[in-house]
């Protein structure tokens, strides 16, 4: 057991513990702001990391520099303007609503609309089609009538 | 029309076939450069080779020069030197930026692997670069005789890459030329 204990200590993956620079901040909000920020804010050279998580010494450099403005009291508009103007809109992980983007924020109600006009189509289409059945038999003759029923089984008209 | 809904599909693959396939020649590395069309960042740094002489973004202007981001702990720089050797040789005017660097190792070598700088801004603290919006050396831009940036290449210059710079500044010389008569 004792054994097993130990082994498993083993496999305790370090990696978790990386990352964590010791920052010290003036009151509790800004400790807050710079987490959100450092979450929110995206890493340049890693494809899918926020500055938060990511390792690489970029990302340790602009978290420095987050701390450094949250520290100074910039506000979060002002940190991501500072980003955005170095490393363009790639470091935010909420694209700003542009012209650019439109299409990114609005496409996915522009295809709910579609399905729903599809759905609608179909729908109309289909009880037009049941009624035409309807009216068919509505339209025939006592003849016909009893005919049709004799094929399909059905005696209560006889 | 019943015959063109059943298409409807096929038409949808095709696009998405179109666009996946356009997706799969990009690089997501590269992203493009905010600074494009921008002036170079204000800036104060000592020159490399003599920490004695500041060197400001006023330094840059003047001529249409490449303005190369390098260091000696970066393995990519030490490959694309020999092309910077080239360039330079050709007649163009390369400006180094040693970028997170130690000023004995660029010193050395610059003297081992001969040097194509015109002069070099030594950026230990990375200040420069991170104004310029640089995530991972070597990184290499076209400045304008205004000291606009005009092209940014993420990665190795080789030959490949040099034409395509090659012509950009040929073409900013041409038109810094047709602007001054």
């Amino acid at each position: 057991m004792r054994y097993l204990v130990a082994l498993m200590l083993v496999f305790i993956p370090l990696s978790v513990f990386a990352a964590i620079d010791t920052y010290e901040f003036k009151d509790e909000a800004t400790r807050a702001r710079f987490h959100t920020l450092t979450f929110e804010l995206r890493c340049p050279k890693c494809q899918n990391q926020n500055l938060q998580d990511s390792n690489s010494p970029i990302a340790a450099d602009l978290r420095n520099e987050v701390y450094k403005m949250v520290q100074a009291g910039n506000d979060d508009a002002e940190i991501k303007a500072f980003m955005v103007a170095r490393y363009g809109e790639f470091v935010l992980y909420k694209p700003p609503v542009n012209e650019t983007t439109y299409l990114l924020w609005y496409g996915p109600f522009g295809l709910v609309v579609i399905g729903i006009i599809v759905l609608v189509a179909v729908s109309r289409k289909r009880k037009r089609h049941e009624s035409e059945v309807d009216d068919l038999e509505t339209h025939l003759n006592k003849d016909e009538a009893d005919r049709l029923n004799d094929i399909l089984g059905k005696g209560e008209h006889k | 029309m019943r015959r063109f809904i059943l298409f409807i599909p096929l038409v949808i693959f095709i696009g998405m076939g179109a666009f996946l396939w356009k997706g799969l020649a990009l690089d997501p590395t590269e992203l493009p450069s905010a600074l494009l069309d921008k002036p170079l960042p204000a800036f104060e740094l000592p020159s490399l080779l003599d920490p004695e002489r500041q060197v400001t973004e006023a330094d840059l202007k003047g001529e249409v020069a490449l303005v190369n981001v390098w260091a000696t702990w970066c393995p990519s720089c030490k490959e694309e030197h020999a092309q910077l050797n080239r360039i330079k040789a050709e007649g163009y005017k390369v400006i180094g930026i040693n970028y997170k660097d130690d000023r004995e190792k660029a010193d050395i070598w610059l003297k081992k692997y001969l040097n194509p700088y015109a002069f070099n801004i030594f950026d230990d603290k990375g200040s420069l670069g991170l104004d310029l919006g640089v995530y991972g050396a070597p990184e290499t831009y076209v400045i304008d005789a205004e000291g606009i940036i005009r092209y940014k290449h993420v990665g190795v210059v080789d030959q490949r890459v040099w034409e395509t710079l090659r012509t950009v500044m040929d073409q900013l010389k041409q038109s810094g030329k047709v602007s001054a008569e």
